[in-house]
């Protein structure tokens, strides 16, 4: 299934060079893949990974390892940050 | 240093200058800067004043932690009538100003009357005086800031003032300090500007004195010091991204106003982003992004400096603009761009520059812009009218009328008026987005539902920096909430509206809310300041200035009527994103509210409520 991962703020630097101008990635994952496995696979500091949403909805930590990702959804993550 | 228990008080119709004794009464009650010159302009000012006569006063105050050691204290706040909203008006500035009134030995100024002709205030220590200002007026804040520093032969001489926007009467016109930053919202530069008031220039020499406890301040300020620094918010997201690295999260999230709330999701979101700045220009190679600043005392630092691409077409031939300068923050970055659907960083940043350097509020210029846009869209407003094709999205529109707008030219004219009054003069009042006539900041409301409480019930009008429920809703901060239910969203704002009235009472950022809670506050105020301030003590104090702003309101003419959003955000629902489909519930939390604060239905304090909180 195709996902897109967005790596924003220092994060980003985890994105292929050319990935970094847009802050996005797409990615052909097994179907059922969770945020967790992302996270793993692509090596990103857990500690790092503050805000992380799938569509725009925030992803509780606890739920990270089991919401299943679906063909199509936007994977995005933060770390901590804060603006007003 | 605690308060320096003196008041200066300025009568501009006389030309004098007098010293008085803080009363500190009420300084136990309402703390110091927000609260307790609010006091102060309650007790002194009839609620129906017109802001822009003379009868309408002017506060500038400092808190007690302001010039302290305590982090980020350097902040004074204005209060006045705002000309925009003709509620009580409370804007906020970093810097170095506040700091040095502190250092000249005020706690606050008072200004009454208006000046027979342009004057601007010069503060040595305890000398004060009214002075000509007849050779500043119709210069820039940027100007005005460099020439008072050359005639007092004094480069640490502290400034604020007005530009060409307070003179002009743009209903939205800003005090700017140290060339950019600013007590923005509400117009308080408009009433200053009435007051032919110019500038305040400051030099204070008396340094820090007159806390209560130096030992037990200096260990509460340390480890407040130490909070700031363990906390990742605090210590590593503002400084490296500032405040603009929301613009991709709040876009992601479906909350970002676009093409005056047409959309909630912007297209272009990236382009103008916190990450957008570090990047290198294709043009120059250069980034936007020179460097992060701090404002006096501040250990986060999350301010920007930037310099322009000096071939981009707003500053071509312009080398005035091509320094090291202020911006872009958040608010602004959306309010010049995802509001009219601008999408150019560099024109953002000119417009940005514009605002500072003429003295007006990026948030609401942005958002009439938008508001402008939308009428040309309709064909309401149009080219001729205007002066130029203004289609959302137009960079070159965006650009020409941050121009026109401080110096009252053309349809900048009709801009300065703000997007209430622009909106109602072409007949199509429920095209301003807004509350109490001051438009909203970057948080659209059908995506963060609690902010739409907000917005309602802020004392100021539509302002973010009265309850940021952002903070719980959409980073967590101290719990996360769900921002797309209205339940809980009632406590949840009134929580945020006490605790913020006091950390802007106390001369303090509200950045530092993102690690510290009012128990981190609590110890170096207890230890600054006589009178014993305990937790208790400063969650009465908080909710007693709240209430104190409302009874000044409703005795101005306002009503629950006045608690509401404009009709897009309760019937158009949002079209993208998680809101999709959903929008604002501010019927269902308003009452909510009402009850939780004791008030009745139609907003008023109860007699009990009053009687409590010692009103
Ligand atoms: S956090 Fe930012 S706005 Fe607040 S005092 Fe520090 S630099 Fe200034």
């Amino acid at each position: 299934m195709k996902v897109t991962l967005k790596l924003y703020a220092t994060l980003s630097d985890h994105l292929p060079t050319q990935a970094r101008k847009t802050n996005a990635v797409e990615l052909d994952l097994p179907a059922g893949t969770s945020p967790a496995q992302v996270i793993e696979t692509w090596s990103l500091p857990i500690k790092l990974c503050h805000l992380v949403l799938v569509d725009g909805v925030f992803v509780p930590p606890a739920e990270r390892a089991t919401r299943a990702l679906a063909e199509g959804e936007v994977l995005a993550i933060w770390p901590p940050i804060a603006g007003g | 240093m605690g308060w320096t228990k003196k008041v200066l008080r300025v009568d501009l119709s006389k030309g004098t200058c007098k010293s008085e004794p803080l009363n500190m009464k009420w300084a136990q009650e309402y703390l110091g800067q927000r609260g307790l010159a609010t006091k102060y302009f309650v007790e002194e000012v009839d609620p129906k004043v017109d802001p822009l006569s003379p009868a309408n006063k002017m506060i500038m105050a400092t808190g007690p932690l302001t010039g302290t050691m305590a982090s980020t204290g350097g902040r004074y706040s204005v209060i006045t009538k705002g000309a925009l909203t003709g509620a009580i008006a409370c804007s906020n500035s970093g810097g170095y100003f506040g700091a040095e009134m502190k250092f000249a030995g005020w706690d606050m100024v008072i200004f009454e009357g208006k000046s027979p002709k342009p004057v601007y205030l010069a503060i040595e220590d305890d000398k004060a005086e009214l002075r000509d200002a007849a050779h500043l007026w119709g210069k820039t804040v940027w100007q005005t800031e460099e020439i008072i520093k050359k005639t007092h032969q004094d480069p640490q001489t502290r400034v604020c003032s007005i530009g060409r926007a307070g003179e002009n009467g743009v209903m939205y016109a800003c005090i700017v300090n140290d060339l950019h930053r600013a007590a923005g919202r509400s117009g308080v530069g408009t009433v200053m500007g009435s007051k032919n008031l110019k500038a305040v220039a400051i030099r204070g020499t008396k340094g820090a004195g007159g806390i209560k406890d130096g030992k037990a301040f200096m260990k509460a300020t340390v480890a407040a010091k130490k909070v700031l620094a363990e906390n990742a918010v605090t210590s590593q997201g503002l400084p490296t991204y500032g405040t603009q690295v929301l613009m991709n999260v709040i876009n992601e999230m479906g909350a970002l106003p676009t093409r005056n709330h047409r959309d909630v999701q912007f297209e272009d979101a990236r382009k103008i982003s916190g990450e957008a700045m570090h990047e290198k220009r294709p043009t120059d190679g250069k980034a936007q992004l020179v460097t992060n600043a701090a404002c006096f005392g501040c250990t986060i630092a999350c301010g920007r400096i930037s310099k322009m691409d000096e071939g981009h077409f707003s500053v071509v031939n312009k080398p005035e603009y091509w320094g090291a300068s202020g911006g872009l923050e958040y608010e602004a970055a959306w309010a010049l761009g995802a509001a009219n659907g601008v999408g150019d960083l560099e024109a953002l940043q000119y417009a940005n520059l514009i605002c500072n350097e003429d003295g007006y509020d990026p948030i609401t210029f942005g958002a009439t812009v938008g508001a402008a846009m939308e009428l040309y869209d309709l064909g309401i407003l149009t080219k001729e009218q205007i002066g130029m094709d203004a289609p959302f999205g137009s960079a070159e529109a965006l650009v020409k009328l941050s121009e026109m707008t401080a110096k009252g030219e053309g349809f900048g004219k009709e801009l300065g008026l703000g997007s209430a009054r622009l909106c109602a003069k072409y007949g199509k009042p429920e095209l301003s987005m807004g509350v109490k006539k001051q438009e909203f900041p970057a948080y659209d409301s059908r995506g963060i539902q609690g902010m739409g409480l907000a917005y309602a019930t802020s004392n100021r009008g539509a302002c973010h920096l009265r309850g940021y429920t952002v903070a719980s809703e959409v980073l967590g901060i101290p719990v996360k909430t769900d921002p797309l239910v209205t339940e809980g969203k009632a406590d949840l704002v009134k929580a945020f509206q006490d605790a913020t009235s006091v950390f802007d009472s106390a001369g303090v950022c509200v950045f530092t809310t993102f690690a510290w809670t009012l128990a981190d506050l609590q110890p170096q105020l207890d230890a600054a300041c006589e009178g014993g301030w305990s937790m208790e003590k400063l969650a009465l104090v908080g909710e007693r200035i709240w209430n104190m702003e409302r009874v000044f309101n409703n005795a101005a003419g306002f009503t629950a009527k006045d608690d509401d959003l404009p009709p897009r955000l309760k019937t158009e629902a949002a079209k993208t994103g998680p809101a999709k489909g959903k929008v604002n519930g501010i019927d269902v939390m308003r009452p909510e509210y009402y009850k939780a604060r004791g008030w009745d239905e139609k907003g008023v304090p109860s007699k009990d409520t009053l009687k409590r909180l010692g009103l």
